[in-house]
């Protein structure tokens, strides 16, 4: 029984620690974000952002905008094939409008980015660390945080919700492709519904939720490298570890804030 | 007054004592040596040097300031006046060899990019390497990768320059060369150099002063004719080149006994 409940403390002490080192990391990224921003920061750390932001952002375009386009015709399939049999089989426009402004199309993002660039950004901290490259980082004035993670994070606010926006888009485009196919409604008549079916509201949320998902993704795939121990097989635990977490903590952090617009009287 | 001074250092990793009660002084334009084993500690000394790691006790001031108990900033004006070459070199991998160099002219210095083009040349033909500055450290052999280390760590023209096993791992030719910039740097900057080492030639031929330490603790301190007049039996052991006792009979059969109690114990 002892040593049940020793094990409980520790695992929770160990958690504590993690979330404890996630807040003190976050506080001194923004703390670092004054040199990645352009014009007033240091020009080569805004070079930094910006390649940041291509692999984050640009190269995952394909990968993003595909997810979005399936899952769009998926939601529309699956709604209309119950919705007909109520007669009420327009109401399929409005599912895939709201549900991807509001929640479908940053959810995807974020686990297509957590897959993609959290990851990397493991896998990279974690490689330096274990070549010493932090340390060498470290000896010449120059702090990892503000090197490294700053500019990362910065090009992850900007990437992910831009990634969620062209998400929304290729969605809402997929389950109108579904319509014209199923029904004959005409492109620009879907268009005219999904605009009278979304509010600013909606994708409001869904930004603000993309923007929490970018400071999950980039700062657990960072804290995961930093926490790298010994060699190589730590540097692949990390990555995975760095997945794992992110996806987990960007879908906890997914309900919070639903339930947060649900009970505030925002959608 | 002596620009590193180390007082009463005492390390511990998990309660196990690193290194135990340590003093020390390296004084302007001197070339200290530190010699010793394997595990010896002398990895950690220089860690603590250039404080990348705190002590559990003592101090070690870099030009009058203690590195163990600063602040960030004096600790970042402390580091860059020293220049530091890792064991492994730690360059970093996704830059050429010439933006590792110019990195710190970047970072810490407001030269244009012409100047700082032109001093990572120099600094590069110092070491021999002006040919090889478009490459990438991966694509270098490891002599090429450790002098490149040097280029780096002599890109501000630091006070006080730190080796970490430079020879380790070289062709002799290739040891013998960067003994003989260190001798050059000694010389013609008056900088004050700091070589870690178990390569017994390397050490006598670039030392003004040895330092040998022995399970934590220095065995003896002193210039290179007082190292090789020395009667202390590791340093004897250490330079006549004498095994251990590990693999003779009766260590072998004490571990065995040793082993066969913690046995008994657990059944």
């Amino acid at each position: 029984m002892a040593s049940v409940l020793e094990d409980v403390g520790k695992k929770t002490l160990n958690e504590l620690d993690y979330v404890g080192s996630l807040n003190i990391q976050l506080w001194a990224t923004l703390r670092a974000m004054g040199s990645a921003l352009p014009f007033v920061g240091n020009r080569y750390r805004w070079q930094a952002v910006v390649r940041q932001m291509l692999q984050i952002g640009v190269d995952a375009l394909p990968m993003v905008s595909l997810m979005a386009i399936c899952t769009g015709f998926i939601l529309a399939m699956q709604g209309a094939s119950e919705l007909r049999r109520f007669g009420a089989l327009h109401y399929v426009i409005d599912l895939v409008a709201v549900g991807f402004t509001r929640e479908l199309g940053p959810l995807l993002t974020a686990i297509a980015v957590s897959g993609r660039s959290g990851s990397a950004f493991a896998a990279e901290i974690g490689t330096m660390k274990v070549t010493e490259e932090l340390d060498s980082l470290r000896v010449m004035a120059l702090e990892p945080v503000e090197f490294i993670l700053a500019p990362k994070y910065l090009a992850a606010l900007v990437s992910v919700p831009c990634l969620s926006i062209v998400s929304n888009v290729c969605g809402i485009l997929a389950g109108g492709l579904f319509m014209f196919l199923s029904t004959h409604l005409s492109p620009l008549l879907y268009v005219r519904y999904v605009l009278t079916s979304i509010q600013l509201q909606d994708v409001m949320t869904g930004l603000i939720k993309s923007v929490a998902f970018a400071t999950i993704i980039a700062h657990v795939g960072c804290l995961e490298g930093f926490r790298v121990r010994g060699g190589p097989d730590s540097v692949g635990r990390s990555t995975t570890s760095a997945v794992v977490k992110s996806t987990f903590l960007v879908i906890v952090a997914d309900a919070v804030f639903t339930a947060i617009f649900y009970f505030t009287g925002k959608p | 007054m002596p620009i590193i001074s180390i007082r009463d250092l005492v390390v511990e990793y998990d309660g196990r004592r690193i290194l135990d009660g340590l003093n020390l002084d390296i004084e302007h334009g001197e070339t200290m040596v530190l010699l010793g084993g394997s595990g010896s500690g002398k990895s950690t000394l220089l860690r603590h040097i250039i404080g990348l790691e705190r002590p559990k006790s003592g101090s070690v001031s870099v030009k009058g300031i203690d590195i163990a108990h600063c602040s960030a900033a004096e600790l970042k004006t402390v580091r860059r006046s020293i220049g530091v070459a890792f064991q492994s070199a730690a360059l970093f991998n996704s830059m050429s060899v010439e933006d590792n160099v110019a990195l710190p002219l970047r970072e810490h210095t407001a030269l244009a990019p012409s100047i700082i083009d032109l001093v990572v040349w120099m600094k590069l033909a110092v070491v021999g390497l002006q040919d090889f500055g478009k490459l990438h450290p991966q694509e270098l052999s490891g002599g090429m990768k450790k002098r490149g280390a040097v280029a780096r760590a002599l890109a501000l023209d630091p006070e006080i320059l730190v080796l970490d096993e430079p020879s380790a791992g070289l062709d002799p030719i290739v040891a013998a060369e960067l003994d003989e910039l260190i001798l050059l740097l000694n010389h013609t900057f008056q900088m004050t150099v700091i070589v870690v080492t178990h390569e017994m030639p390397s050490a006598f031929r670039i030392a003004d002063r040895i330092a040998m330490l022995h399970k934590g603790t220095f065995s003896s301190i002193g210039t290179k004719d007082e190292i090789r007049a020395s009667t202390n039996p590791r340093v004897r052991q250490f330079l006549d080149r004498v095994p251990g006792d590990i693999t003779k009979a009766p260590t072998v059969a004490a571990y065995f006994e040793k082993y066969m109690q913690r046995q008994e114990k657990y059944e």
